[in-house]
């Protein structure tokens, strides 16, 4: 098993890209921590998790984009395991927007989560993280962060602002052993891209060579990859797991 | 504590304990550079078992300063 004995926190981990990964990670032997605001859902899929036979896992429920409580939630994991050897941040939303309808509420929802609350955690992880002299911290960014979509500006630029935060962190924490990088997916089939207008989705299905959207559990398998030792002298990239996609 | 503690900043900053005084100050010697006092946080963490408050991390700028903060979580 590629992550037997560690124990790896999932934000967003109550459904689509974060439950699949949560599923994964836990099938490799990785001790869990599940995180976000839905409560229950979590705690569904812990029960998944047991169900199969994997090792246990924790469920948090906060606000990712609340400071504070993410500070607090750290010194509770810090208190109950002592260390950390990998973080997915994946909690994040997706919302359109054209540029002439943008509203500030908006921005700073999209902002709070995607990129604020994606710091916080990349901060109070790599501090655990050193206390070992490793770790590796899994962003979860998105195509549209590097090749942009009509309608998506905001969300574009917070996945961009990943990108640029996956680039400095990686060299700032090197010397520590810890690996940052990102996982950038393009369209992939989850309660999100659901979401999308019609002719949005559309859109997006003809710019896929491979002809099809992805499936969460073939995300998971790069983050799976960039936790694992397979990638040790890999940090400071983002991969794109995107079946093609041409812009 | 302070014993403890000053073991560490003398194990982190790779300096002999009798120059881990008070006064000992964050950036006036090489040795105490922005990357050592990250190692150092994190070796007062793991020794202390505790997580320290971000403004506490900021404000461990001497070995005076440390023995406060640390005392304060109760370590």
């Amino acid at each position: 098993m590629l992550l037997k004995d560690r124990i790896v926190w999932v934000t967003g981990a109550s459904g689509g890209i974060g439950r699949s990964t949560a599923l994964k990670l836990a099938s490799e032997g990785a001790t869990l921590i599940l995180a976000g605001r839905q409560e229950e859902r979590l705690h569904a899929v812990a029960e998944e998790i047991r169900a199969s036979g994997a090792s246990a896992c924790t469920v948090f429920a906060y606000d990712v984009a609340n400071q504070e409580e993410v500070q607090q939630t750290f010194k509770e994991a810090a208190a109950k395991y002592g260390r950390l050897d990998g973080m997915v941040n994946n909690a994040g939303i997706l919302e359109e927007s054209l540029l002439s309808t943008l509203k500030h509420d908006h921005l700073q929802r999209v902002f709070s989560v995607n990129v604020f609350g994606t710091l916080y955690h990349m901060q109070m992880a790599s501090r655990l993280m050193m206390r070992k002299k490793q770790g590796s911290i899994v962003n979860i960014s998105s195509i549209i962060g590097s090749s942009g979509k009509e309608g998506l500006s905001v969300y574009g630029a917070s996945k961009a602002a990943v990108n640029g935060a996956v680039k400095s962190a990686a060299k700032e924490l090197a010397p520590f052993g810890i690996r940052v990088n990102a996982v950038a997916p393009g369209f992939i089939a989850t309660d999100m891209t659901g979401k999308l207008k019609e002719d949005i989705y559309r859109m997006r299905m003809g710019s896929i060579k491979m002809k099809r959207a992805g499936l969460p559990e073939e995300v998971a398998d790069t983050v799976l990859y960039l936790l694992s030792d397979l990638s040790k002298y890999v940090t400071g990239q983002t991969i794109g797991v995107d079946g093609g996609m041409v812009e | 504590m302070e014993q403890k503690l000053r073991t560490i900043f003398a194990e982190s900053l790779e300096i002999p304990e009798e120059r881990v005084k008070d006064e000992l100050e964050y950036n006036t010697l090489p040795e105490w550079d922005s990357i050592s006092h990250m190692s150092l946080i994190a070796a007062i963490e793991d020794s202390f078992d505790i997580m320290l408050d971000t403004e506490d991390v900021i404000d461990m700028s001497s070995f005076g300063k440390a023995k406060e903060i640390v005392a304060k979580y109760g370590a």
